[in-house]
């Protein structure tokens, strides 16, 4: 009996597979593992096991495969060639001078992700080795989580998570649904309904069936596939699943007391997993200057090498100078190959010389920035007591670029804008109703109408309101009994917050959605009577239709369809005569700021309803193409409606919303305005903003204006953009970098405002040609703009305006700010993505480089912060490239007066610790806390922004007076203990000096003059910093003379035996120490006193400072003034 | 399944660290401290400047090359590399009396002892005195480790092997006759290499552990007979290796050989005529060297060396040269930071 429906099931498999055979990419599962197994051939498709493997090394391989990660990284790698060399060839300094570094460093970094991959594996271990539920063959059985297989139905509590993804087949609540929070998938806290499959038998023992499905995707909201159901005797029933049947690992179970589901994908194959990838590495500018200059130093080693290379074999050619009696060379030398020993001669050299690029540096720079990111997360003035929450770093390669931003994109919605709707007014087949205050609530609903005709219009309104979303009740109890709280209190829980506030509205004029329960929407009328509407059909909303619908049939046997949605969606779809009254108020509103939904009804015939039921229900049963397929049903049933009304939703503007923007653009930094909002509703918020001022002429390049008389669109575009290009940029006058403000200057003020469509049209115009010339018309219109703004923009839009600015000429860098999961795109897109701890979940969050609670943040994250970090890194960088320069040049100078023979000037350990101890606290020191100009003064002046925009400090120019101050101290050094040494008799016993010495005298006027080079540098002396470079000092000279104090067992050679204590005997070393310190620092007193920063830039700063102030001024008079017009 | 937990992020530490806000010292290079500071720095190195130049002008320096390569010279017969054991004499005379104490060095040019593979060419542990290493040299010391015959070198290595070898006396011609200036050959190494960083191996008498080993091939005598004169002063404690084992920095450099503090030169060399008599040994002129002869005295800063002093009197003017552009420039602008 079994195997015959298995036949049956085969059979219509065969049939409905014959279309689909083609898609391999589908599975089918068989419920319990219960098939057809005895008469056909069953074999259980092989798939994956449920272990979630995060985890990068195993213990076995963890050593060969981290070693081969690090030194993929080219630093790494090049520091190995060097120790290498050091090993292999006979060189100047013993290997231990790189490898200890090198070991050090590799060591951390393996120690550190060894640590990591431990918390990865504990993490996973705790997910595969949770003990679950599975219901085998009638028995409940516990299983550990790691062992449930494709086709096992798994058993789910409360509170508990998934497992895997599951089909739900059973709930314990008598509706077959539970509710599901995601948040930790995508961050979004409220309650998901999801379904069982309908009419699937109650002992889940005695269903057999089948589920066809698709193979595994990411995308979390897609899921499509069928299931057979095997009734005895019977044609197998075919039901369509959806994401709303299926279940996400990493879910949790909510008011629901158990579920029953059975598994379809499991372990990596399941949504979250798949979701999970490592998002891709964003390299800040600092980072290519740093390469840049690394092969500028890598030139000046290679070249310094291949000098000393030549002239060593040219000097060695005179007679008598290539082996003096008293330095023979040993036999091995006497055989090798001439040309070999050229070449392992500059080896030598590239090893004496490769302290010019120091490990540190890279272990240095990657310090600052994790140890820096800290700042921002423990900033208070980032904490949000609302959330609870503060700043959130999510890497911390990009500290700097936050100092370095020209371009910022932002949403609109939940970013400028709180995402906090609030009803605010209806027009009702053209009367306006306004809510008034909160004083006049107390008088009763009904009263607080303003106008008002047809009552019946009214109820038909309000009854629309109520019933057309998709909005759950909070505080519906497990077993589906409602509490009544008391009405204000009363939670709404909805994806939309417009959604909510139009409910909430609803219940202000006395109709109160109470729930839905077993498919029937309950309502509680102005009279207190309870309607029930039994709910047909939901047509989801989409930001394609940007409408939505339902079907719902009252009690006295209507069908009747509620459609809302924005007023360009519903206007073409209702009698036109009715649209006139209505659209005045909607237009009206829209420039308010507000948002505005058109709500239109119609009466399905029983036909008509019939017709769209059976066209809804086919559509949802397909694999293929569903989307679309439902796409068109339900363009099919949203026709010939009739309008009712519109709301107006009011969405406030973010806390210091203005005066965040304001600053950004004092900063020089553009803002850009991409939204999916429709235009005039950005508009006003852009002017709410002060993107766009009362002067700014605003150019617009929308749907509207193209279709303004042309005849054809293509040419309207190409007269328009030549029009706004010739006024914005070739008659502006030229843009003055610096201080000038744009509206300070006399010229012009230009706002630009392009809808998605018209965007797609310059894109993608049809001819290459074109599309070309119209983007490089479009991007510099924009450029002279002050402010931008992209309404109706899809999400994948967003990120190719990001995409464009991004990769335009002199690639400035641009910052994405959003809130929810249409900002992802862009976030991931800009160089530095922010995400808003908002209302729309985390998924922006998640994805971001940095977040933050409020949009307010940014001024500081940006102004002070990113300038902050940006001035310590790129001095950190210089800086270390500079006392490397100075570093080594004496040890090349001293080739020259040793024969090119490689002999180092510096004792080995002096070369090692140079970097690691000597010289590297004070710049760490300096690169974390350093503020040369202090956080209130930066977020005060915002125009200070600007004189570090375009990477002004790590560009040509500084980089090149910084070598030319390694140079030049280089040069001091060497020469000055040079001329000392021309009698090397320097103590006062006649006793004389050797080479040892004078390495020490060079190697300590280095140390001392590049730490008080820094110590010039510092304006912001704290404790650490005094600390840490006097501390710095004092070690040196600690560390030499106990390193000189004893005879070290390990040594060979006792080198510096005492030479630092000789050398502080002598007065003439004391004296030309002190000397050469002080002629190595003199051009930078000098320049200190005579850059007179404070004298101008005060000056300047004050200047601006009042600037910005009688101009916020009189914006807020000019603003104000539409404000108040349209409030009549 | 894993249970939910709601972790409530506690509030950011409120610490001055936390905060950016340490307190901290601006320095501010204002011209009302950098002015009278340049001032001061250059009035202080002026002065330092001018005692360096009087004490490097007061020092005597007398030097007297003795290469030979001129047919003049009293040593150009000495100077042809098959010449062996010749001695000549090089005279010279004081005007007026060489104040003392009188410091006699040596001095080559164009001679590299900072080549690098003849820098690491010994073996320390040897020097130090350990028997091991007498018996088996550090390899670093080729071609100086063993002899042709495969013994080890002692002491090994071409610093070491080139040690230098011309014997100087000095002699005060008075009515004709000559009178010895009396060397002290103490004092003139390191006092730490003689006393801790070169040590005989304790092995009375010295030569036994020397047994089994051969000299430096260019040395005419073992290491324990270096100076027969004072039985201490041999091994790898004698001064005259001492000092030559500490490389010289420069191609051109002096060691110190003696010291004239004894009997009637204490005070310093009385005018009158001299006569250096020089044993020939130290080959220079197959690599284009010099040898010379130094005598100087020295002061407080050591041996005569001009640099210094001009170094300091031109940063100090330099110094004073500043303050006065800087005056000039803020009397102008009219010390905008005092606004």
């Amino acid at each position: 009996k079994k195997c015959r429906g298995c036949v049956g099931i085969r059979r219509c498999y065969c049939f409905t597979l014959g279309v689909d055979e083609r898609r391999v990419d589908s599975r089918t599962i068989y419920v319990g593992h219960r098939a057809c197994s005895a008469t056909e051939a069953f074999i259980p498709a092989k798939f994956c096991d449920n272990r979630i493997v995060s985890s990068k090394y195993t213990v076995w391989n963890f050593l060969p495969k981290n070693l081969f990660e690090q030194f993929r990284r080219i630093a790494n790698f090049y520091f190995l060639i060097i120790f290498l060399v050091q090993v292999i060839v006979d060189t100047p300094t013993s290997p231990v001078t790189s490898g200890l570094p090198l070991f050090f460093v590799i060591t951390v970094t393996a120690i550190k992700q060894g640590y990591e991959d431990w918390l990865r594996h504990k993490a996973d271990n705790e997910v595969n080795k949770y003990p679950v539920t599975v219901l085998e063959n009638g028995c409940r059985i516990r299983k550990e989580s790691e062992k449930i297989k494709v086709g096992d139905v798994v058993e789910v509590e409360e509170d508990e998570t998934f497992p895997c993804d599951l089909i739900l087949l059973q709930s314990s609540r008598d509706d077959g649904t539970c509710f599901v929070t995601t948040a930790s998938l995508d961050g979004e806290s409220n309650h998901k309904t999801h379904y069982t499959v309908p009419d699937t038998e109650k002992d889940l023992e005695s269903l057999y069936a089948a589920i066809e499905c698709e193979q595994p995707q990411p995308d979390l909201y897609k899921f499509v596939g069928r299931m057979h159901i095997d009734r005895n005797n019977q044609e197998p029933a075919v039901r369509s699943l959806g994401p709303e049947n299926l279940l996400l690992k990493g879910a949790t179970l909510k008011n629901t007391q158990k579920i029953c589901g059975v598994a379809v994908y499991t372990g990596m194959e399941t949504k979250m997993a798949l979701n999970y990838q490592g998002k891709s590495q964003k390299r800040s500018a600092v980072e290519k200057s740093i390469n840049a200059f690394l092969l500028v130093y890598l030139c000046i080693l290679v070249s310094k090498a291949l000098v000393c290379t030549t002239l060593k074999y040219v000097w060695q050619s005179e007679p008598g100078q290539d082996e003096p009696w008293y330095n023979e060379k040993t036999q091995r030398e006497k055989d090798t190959n001439r040309y070999l020993k050229m070449f392992t001669d500059f080896l030598s050299f590239m090893v004496l010389f490769n302290f010019i690029i120091p490990v540190s540096m890279y272990v240095t720079v990657e310090m600052q920035k994790f140890l820096g990111s800290f700042f921002i997360t423990w900033d208070k003035d980032f904490f949000d007591p609302e959330i609870k929450e503060g700043a959130l770093v999510n890497t911390s390669d990009l500290n700097e670029e936050l100092g370095q931003v020209e371009y910022v994109f932002t949403d609109k919605t939940g970013t400028l804008t709180q995402n906090n709707m609030e009803f605010i007014e209806c027009c009702i087949d053209g009367f306006q109703y306004k809510y008034r205050d909160a004083s006049s609530e107390l008088d009763g609903f009904s009263e607080s109408w303003q106008g008002g005709c047809c009552g019946e219009k009214e109820e038909l309104f309000l009854r629309a309101l109520c019933l057309c979303h998709t909005v759950q009740v909070d505080g519906l109890g497990v077993d589906g009994e409602v509490i009544h709280p008391p009405q204000e209190q009363r939670g709404f829980i909805a994806s939309s917050p417009d959604e909510v506030a139009l409910v909430k509205g609803a219940m202000r004029y006395g109709f109160t959605f109470l729930g839905l329960e077993s498919k029937s929407m309950k309502i509680l009328n102005r009279n207190n009577d309870i309607e029930l509407y039994e709910l047909l059909h939901v047509l989801n909303f989409d930001p394609v239709r940007r409408r939505m619908s339902v079907i719902v049939r009252s009690k006295s046997g209507d069908t009747l369809l509620f459609c809302k949605g924005a007023d360009s969606s519903i206007f073409p779809r209702v009698r036109q005569e009715e649209v006139e009254r209505i659209r005045m108020n909607v237009e009206r509103n829209a420039t308010e700021g507000y948002r505005t939904l058109c709500v239109a009804y119609k009466i399905l015939s029983a036909e008509e309803y019939a017709q769209a039921d059976a066209g809804l229900r086919e559509a949802r049963l397909a694999l293929q193409d569903r989307e679309e397929r439902l796409m068109t049903v339900y363009n099919q049933v949203e026709t010939g409606m009739s309008l009712i009304g519109a709301t107006a939703v009011e969405d406030r503007l973010q806390e210091e919303a203005a005066e965040t923007m304001e600053a950004l653009q004092g900063a020089g930094i553009k803002v850009w305005v991409l939204t999916g909002d429709k235009m005039e509703t950005a508009k006003s918020t852009c002017y709410a903003c002060r993107l766009f001022q009362r002067n700014t002429e605003l150019l617009e390049l929308t749907v509207r204006t193209l279709e303004d008389g042309q005849p054809s669109r293509e040419q309207r575009l190409h007269d328009l953009l030549v029009e706004y290009h010739k006024k914005a940029v070739q008659d502006a006058p030229p843009v003055k970098a610096g201080v000038t403000r744009s509206w300070s200057s006399a010229g012009h003020d230009y706002g630009f405002i392009i809808d998605g469509a018209t965007l797609s049209m310059v894109l993608n115009s049809s001819s290459e040609s074109n599309s070309n010339s119209y983007k490089n018309l479009f991007l510099q219109i924009c450029q002279n703009c002050t402010s931008v703004l992209c309404c109706r923009m899809a999400p994948l839009q967003k990120a190719q305006i990001v995409k464009l600015v991004k990769n335009s000429k002199g690639s400035p860098i641009t910052l994405s700010i959003g809130d929810g999961a249409n900002d992802v795109s862009m976030i991931l897109e800009a160089h530095v993505g922010i995400g808003i701890k908002g209302k729309e979940g985390r998924q922006a969050v998640r994805n971001s480089d940095y977040a933050i609670p409020k949009l307010k943040h940014l001024k500081k994250l940006l102004l002070a912060h990113g300038h902050l970090y940006y001035v310590r890194i790129a001095h950190l960088v210089q800086y270390f490239f500079y006392k490397n320069l100075c570093f080594i040049l004496p040890q090349f100078l001293y080739q020259f007066f040793c024969g090119y023979s490689q002999q180092p000037l510096y004792d080995a350990a002096y070369l090692t610790m140079y970097n690691i101890c000597f010289t590297s606290m004070p710049i760490l020191a300096y690169s974390l806390l350093e503020q040369h100009i202090c956080m209130e003064v930066l977020l005060d002046n915002a125009p200070l922004y600007r004189e570090i925009a375009k990477n002004a400090m790590l560009r040509w120019g500084p980089f090149v007076y910084w070598t030319f101050l390694g140079v030049f101290h280089g040069l001091l050094f060497f020469f000055g203990v040079r001329f000392l040494f021309s009698n090397p008799a320097l103590q006062d016993n006649g006793q004389v000096f050797g080479n040892w010495s004078y390495g020490t005298i060079v190697f300590t006027v280095l140390v001392f003059t590049v730490t008080l080079k820094l110590a010039l540098d510092t304006r912001h002396w704290t404790w650490i910093n005094h600390f840490v470079i006097w501390g710095s000092l004092a070690f040196y000279v600690f560390f030499s003379f106990f390193w000189g104090g004893i005879i070290w067992p390990f040594l060979r050679q006792q080198r510096l035996y005492f030479v630092f204590a000789n050398m502080l005997s002598s007065v003439s070393a004391w004296l030309v120490i002190i000397l050469l310190i002080l002629l190595s620092l003199l051009p930078e007193i000098l320049l200190v006193v005579f850059r007179k920063p404070r004298g101008p830039h005060a000056r300047q700063v004050q200047l601006n400072h009042t600037q910005t102030h009688t101009h916020t001024h009189t914006h807020t008079l000019i603003l104000s003034a539409p404000l108040f017009s349209s409030c009549l | 399944m894993v249970k939910q937990e709601q972790e409530i992020a506690s509030r950011p530490d409120n610490t001055a660290f936390t905060q950016q806000r340490l307190p901290a010292w601006q320095p501010m290079l204002s011209a009302g401290i950098v002015i009278p500071g340049f001032v001061l720095i250059g009035l202080a190195f002026i002065g330092i400047g001018v005692a360096l130049f009087v004490t490097s002008q007061s020092i005597t320096v007398m030097e007297l090359d003795y290469t030979g390569v001129e047919r003049t010279s009293p040593c150009f017969r000495c100077s042809d590399p098959n010449v062996k054991n010749c001695v000549c004499q090089l005279d010279f005379s004081i005007a007026s009396l060489f104040k003392g104490p009188v410091f006699f060095y040596y001095g080559l040019t164009n001679y590299f002892q900072n080549y690098r593979r003849y820098g690491v060419s010994k073996d320390d542990d040897q020097l130090s005195g350990d028997l091991d290493s007498f018996t088996s040299p550090s390899d670093t010391c080729s071609p100086y480790e063993y002899d042709s015959n495969n013994k080890p070198i002692v002491p090994c290595g071409s610093v070491a092997n080139s040690m230098f070898n011309d014997t100087f006396k000095l002699y005060q011609i008075v009515n004709g006759t000559k009178k010895q200036v009396p060397f002290d050959g103490k004092g003139i190494a390191w006092w730490t290499d003689y006393n801790v960083k070169y040590r005989n191996p304790s092995v009375t008498p010295l030569r036994d552990a020397f047994n089994g080993t051969v000299k430096p091939l260019f040395w005419p005598r073992p290491a324990y007979e270096l100076d027969p004169s004072d039985p201490a002063n041999n091994g790898f404690i004698n001064q005259d290796f001492l000092v030559w084992m500490r490389r010289a920095a420069l191609p051109d450099f002096r060691k110190l050989y003696r010291r004239i503090t004894e009997g009637d030169y204490a005070q310093g060399l009385p005018a009158g005529n001299y006569s250096l008599e020089i044993a020939y040994n130290y080959p220079v002129l197959s690599f284009d060297g010099r040898k010379k002869v130094v005598l100087s005295n020295v002061s407080w800063m050591g041996g005569k060396n001009e640099f210094l002093g001009i170094a300091y009197l031109v940063i100090g003017s330099l110094c004073i040269v500043m303050s006065i552009i800087m005056l000039i420039v803020y009397a102008k602008f009219k010390f905008p930071e005092e606004e």
